[in-house]
C-alpha cells in the first residue's frame, strides 16, 4: 500500500492512527502474552499496573472527583495552562537565545567570552535550579505562573542561541562578498542575507524548544504544588495510582499530547515560513542539539 | 581568554554587590558563602551528587544500548525504520519526564530503577535518531563502491556505515550527558528516597538555606561537566582521524 | 587620455604572520582602460582570484598602489563603482529571480516600482524575463549565472568583475554563456576584469590576456588580443585564434618556469 497521491494532512492523518494502533496492540498484546507466560518483568500484566487502554480512555470521560467534571474536561484546562506558561517561557527564550546568537556574531570578543558559559549551561542541569526560581519569584512577589514561564524560557533559550548562531553563519563567503561589494550596512547584510538563511536552522531549534518549555513548565510548578498545572495533577495521581491507576495514566497521556500540539503547532509555523528545501536540509538536526 | 576574565569579573561583582547592599542569603547568596556551604557539606552533597549520578550513568548506558541496537535495526530493515522512526520523531516531541510518576508506581518510589527508566526514555529518542542518520547518510558513491565489489550487507554496516555514523553517534552522546542529569533530577522531584541531588536541592531551597542549595547545584554542574568530558575522551579514543566538528560544541 | 579605471603600482598581498606567511601577490603592475576586456589567467596559485578581490576591496593590498576610477578601492566599492560574478551563482533562494535581481538596488535605496522596472530591464538583456517570478532551483546552472550577471549590472556600475564565472559549467553552456556576455558587454560598454583557467575562453573574450605566474604571483606577460571586435561561432574556427591560443599557452609554460619575456 502506496501513501501517494494522498493529500498531506490525509498522510499525516494515517501515520497519526497508525502509530496509535501500533502502540494500543502492542500494550494490550504485552499483557496478554506476558499474563500467559506469568512472566513479570519489567512490569507486572495486572490491571492495577498495567491498566487496559479502554480502561484508561474510560477514565478519561468519568469524573476526576466526586461529581465533579470528567478527566478529560479537568486535564484539559491544566494542559492549557501549563502550556500557556510553557509559550510565554518558549517566546521568552526564543527571542532571548535570538539575540545572544545574533550578538556573538556581531562581536567575536562576546562570543569569546560568553559562549562557554552557554555552553556550561547545557552541563549544569539547570532544572536543578528550578525550586530556587520558584522561591525567587514568590519573595519577589512575581505571579507563580510567571515564575514558571522563566523556568520554561531558560530550557528554551540554549538550543535556540546554538541554531542561531549556525544558521547565521551559514550563508556561503560569497554571498558575504557579494553584499560587501554592494557596501550593504551589517544591519542590513543581516536581515537581507544572514537570518533568511538562519530560519531553516532556527525553526529546528524552536521545535526542540518546544518540547523542552512544557517540561520546564510542568516541573516548574511540582517545588510550589501549583495548583491547576499539569505537574501537581500527575503528583497527585500518582498517590491516588493504587486506587485508581488509570487516572495516572490518562493525565501522562494528556501531557504527551499538549506536548506534540505545541511541537506540531511550531512545525506548522515552520511549514510556512521555511521553504521546503531548506526545510530538508536542516530537518535531521532536530534533535542534535538538544533530545 | 575573555571567558576567563568575564567569569572573574562577575564572581568579583557578584560578591561585591551582595556585601554592599547587604543582600540576605535567601535572595541571593555571596559566592563566599556558597564556597563555605561546599567545603562544609562537601561529603554530604557529594553523596548524594553520587546517587543522582548513578541513577544518570545508568540510564544512559541503558538508553544508550537499547538506542543503537535499534539504530541498527532500522538502518539494516527499511520496514521496520519506516515504520518506526515516524512514531519515534513524534514521541520525542512529548515530555517523556512526565512518564516519572508512573515509574515511579511501577517500580516503586524508592527503587532507583524508577528514575533509571525515565533517564533511559529520556536520551532514547535523540540518541536512536540521530544514530540511525549517522547509519543512513552515507555518500552514494561509498555505496555504489561496496556494491560493485559485492560486499555483503554485514561488511558495508561494519566498513562504511558504522565509522560513518561515529561522529553523529558521539554528538549524540554529549547531548545526552546533560540530558541524563537533567532527566534524572526531574525524576527525582516526582518524589522518592531523599539522599539525591534533587530532593536535596528542594528541601534545602524550602528551608531557605540557599547557599547550601547551591553548593549542590555547584557539585551537579561539576559532576556533569566531568561525565562531559569522559565522552570527549571516549571519542578522541574511538575517532582519532577526526577532526572535531567545525560547528560549535 | 581617458582615466584609467585600474590602475595597479607594485602591489602586493601576504597573508599570515611571522614563519607562515604566503606571499599570494607580488609586484603587480597593471592599467585597465575603459571598455577594456581583461582576463586573468594562471594555473592555481597564481593569484588571480586573490587580484580581483584586491581590485573590490574584497581584501586589501600589503604593498603597492592600487586605484579604482581614480580612487581608493575602499571608495570605489562604497561609491558602488562594480559588480560582482562569483563562480557560484550566489543567489538567496528565498528569493524569486526578480527579488535577486532587484537585492543590490534595494540596499542602495531605489524605490520599489524604480527597482521592478530595472529588474525587468536586465532580466530582458539577459533573456530570462520570463523567469523573473521563479526561484533559483528552478533554474539551470546556466541560467542561475545569467541571472547573477543580471543582478551584477543592475545597477550600472562602469565595471564587472567576474571570478571563472563559467567554470561550474558545461562546455556547451559555457560558449554560450561567452557569446552573452561579450554582447553584453558590447552593449553596455562595461570594462570588464574575468578570471579564468581557460586559455580558450580568455582569447575568445579579451581584448588583452594578463598571463600569471605562480610563487608569488606576479603577471609574467600580456598579449594583446587582435581579434575582430565582433566574435562568434566562426572566430572559434579562426586561424589566428589558435595561434592566439598557442601564444598564450606558451606564455603560460614559461610563467611556470620562470622565465619572463
Amino acid at each position: 500500500m502506496t501513501t501517494r497521491g494522498m493529500s498531506r494532512a490525509a498522510r499525516s492523518g494515517l501515520s497519526i492512527l497508525t502509530v496509535v494502533v501500533v502502540l494500543v496492540a502492542l500494550w494490550e498484546g504485552y499483557k496478554v502474552l506476558w499474563t500467559a507466560l506469568e512472566w513479570s518483568w519489567p512490569v507486572r500484566p495486572d490491571n492495577r499496573t498495567l491498566p487496559h487502554t479502554w480502561d484508561i480512555l474510560g477514565a478519561l470521560f468519568q469524573p476526576a472527583q466526586r461529581n465533579g467534571p470528567p478527566l478529560l474536561w479537568v486535564e484539559a484546562k491544566a494542559a492549557s495552562l501549563t502550556l500557556r506558561e510553557a509559550l510565554v517561557g518558549f517566546l521568552i527564550g526564543g527571542a532571548v537565545g535570538f539575540w545572544l546568537g545574533v550578538l556573538f556574531v556581531r562581536s567575536a570578543t562576546a562570543e569569546r567570552a560568553f559562549m562557554p558559559y552557554v555552553v556550561a549551561s547545557q552541563t549544569v542541569p539547570i532544572i536543578a535550579i528550578a525550586p530556587m526560581v520558584v522561591v525567587w519569584g514568590g519573595r519577589l512577589a512575581l505571579p507563580q505562573w510567571l515564575t514558571i514561564s522563566i523556568i520554561a524560557a531558560y530550557l528554551t533559550f540554549f538550543p535556540v542561541v546554538i541554531n542561531t548562531v549556525r544558521g547565521l553563519r551559514s550563508p556561503e563567503t560569497t554571498s558575504m562578498e557579494l553584499m560587501r561589494s554592494y557596501a550593504s550596512t551589517p544591519r542590513e547584510t543581516l536581515w537581507k542575507v544572514q537570518v533568511p538563511a538562519a530560519l531553516p536552522y532556527i525553526f529546528t531549534a524552536l521545535k526542540v524548544s518546544a518540547a523542552a518549555s512544557v517540561i520546564g513548565a510542568i516541573v516548574g510548578e511540582l517545588p510550589a504544588g501549583f495548583r491547576g498545572g499539569l505537574g501537581r495533577d500527575l503528583l497527585q495521581f500518582s498517590q491516588q495510582f493504587t486506587a485508581a491507576p488509570q487516572k495516572l495514566f490518562a493525565a501522562v497521556l494528556i501531557a504527551g499530547i499538549a506536548g506534540m500540539l505545541f511541537v506540531g503547532l511550531v512545525t506548522v509555523a515552520e511549514h510556512r515560513w521555511v521553504a521546503a528545501s531548506a526545510r530538508q536540509k536542516t530537518d535531521w538536526q532536530t534533535t542534535q542539539v538538544v533530545g | 581568554m575573555p571567558a576567563i576574565l568575564a567569569f572573574f569579573a562577575v564572581i568579583i561583582a557578584w560578591e561585591a554587590l551582595t556585601r554592599i547592599f547587604g543582600v540576605q542569603s535567601f535572595i541571593l547568596p555571596k559566592p563566599s558563602e556558597i564556597m563555605t556551604s561546599f567545603f562544609e557539606t562537601s561529603s554530604t552533597i557529594w553523596g548524594v551528587g553520587l546517587n543522582t549520578l548513578i541513577e544518570a550513568a545508568s540510564g544512559f548506558l541503558l538508553g544508550t544500548t537499547l538506542a543503537v541496537a535499534t539504530s541498527l535495526a532500522a538502518a539494516r530493515w527499511v520496514g521496520f525504520r519506516e515504520g518506526m522512526l515516524p512514531m519515534a520523531i513524534a514521541l520525542n516531541a512529548t515530555p517523556i519526564a512526565a512518564l516519572a510518576p508512573i515509574f515511579n508506581n511501577w517500580f516503586g518510589l524508592t527503587n532507583p530503577f524508577s528514575k533509571i527508566g525515565v533517564v533511559a526514555v529520556v536520551i532514547y529518542f535523540p540518541v536512536m535518531i540521530n544514530t540511525t542518520r549517522g547509519l543512513l547518510e552515507v555518500d552514494p558513491a561509498e555505496l555504489e563502491l561496496m556494491r560493485s565489489v559485492a560486499a555483503p550487507p554485514s561488511i558495508v554496516m561494519r566498513r562504511v556505515q558504522i565509522p560513518n555514523a561515529l561522529p553523529y553517534f558521539f554528538a549524540s552522546m554529549k547531548v545526552a550527558t546533560a540530558l541524563s542529569l537533567i532527566a534524572a533530577i526531574i525524576a527525582e522531584y516526582f518524589g522518592g528516597p531523599q539522599d539525591v541531588l534533587g530532593q536535596y536541592i528542594v528541601n534545602r531551597a524550602q528551608l531557605f538555606q540557599f547557599p547550601d542549595a547551591w553548593a549542590a547545584i555547584l557539585v551537579a554542574s561539576l559532576i556533569g561537566m566531568a561525565f562531559y568530558a569522559l565522552i570527549l575522551v571516549a571519542e578522541r579514543m574511538f575517532m582519532p582521524w577526526h577532526v572535531s566538528l567545525r560547528s560549535i560544541e | 587620455m581617458t582615466a584609467l579605471v585600474v590602475e595597479a603600482r607594485g602591489v602586493g598581498k601576504t597573508f599570515g604572520s611571522g614563519p607562515e606567511q604566503t606571499q599570494a601577490l607580488h609586484g603587480i603592475d597593471m592599467q585597465i582602460a575603459p571598455g577594456d576586456f581583461i582576463s586573468l589567467i594562471g594555473p592555481s596559485g597564481c593569484g588571480k582570484s586573490t587580484l580581483l578581490r584586491l581590485i573590490g576591496d574584497l581584501a586589501s593590498p600589503s604593498v603597492g598602489e592600487l586605484t579604482v576610477n581614480g580612487k581608493t578601492p575602499g571608495q570605489a566599492r562604497l561609491d558602488r563603482n562594480y559588480g560582482i560574478v562569483f563562480q557560484s551563482a550566489t543567489l538567496l533562494d528565498w528569493r524569486t529571480v526578480e527579488k535577486n535581481v532587484e537585492l543590490p538596488l534595494e540596499i542602495m535605496g531605489f524605490e520599489s516600482e524604480a527597482r521592478a522596472v530595472k529588474a525587468q530591464e536586465m532580466l530582458s538583456l539577459v533573456q530570462l524575463d520570463r523567469f523573473a517570478g521563479h526561484y533559483p532551483w528552478q533554474l539551470s546552472g546556466g541560467m542561475q549565472q545569467r541571472v547573477a550577471i543580471a543582478r551584477a549590472l543592475a545597477f550600472n556600475p562602469s565595471l564587472l568583475l567576474m571570478d571563472e564565472p563559467f567554470g561550474a559549467l558545461d562546455e556547451m553552456t559555457r560558449e554560450l554563456m561567452q557569446q552573452e556576455v561579450l554582447r553584453l558587454w558590447q552593449e553596455t560598454g562595461t570594462t570588464v576584469v574575468f578570471v579564468t583557467h581557460s586559455i580558450p575562453e580568455a582569447v575568445f573574450l579579451s581584448t588583452r590576456v594578463l598571463v600569471m605566474s605562480p610563487r608569488p604571483g606576479t603577471i609574467s606577460d600580456e598579449i594583446p588580443i587582435d581579434l575582430a571586435v565582433r566574435r562568434d561561432e566562426d572566430t572559434r574556427e579562426d586561424s589566428r585564434y589558435f595561434a592566439l591560443i598557442t601564444e598564450v599557452r606558451e606564455a603560460l609554460r614559461r610563467g611556470e618556469r620562470g622565465t619572463k619575456t
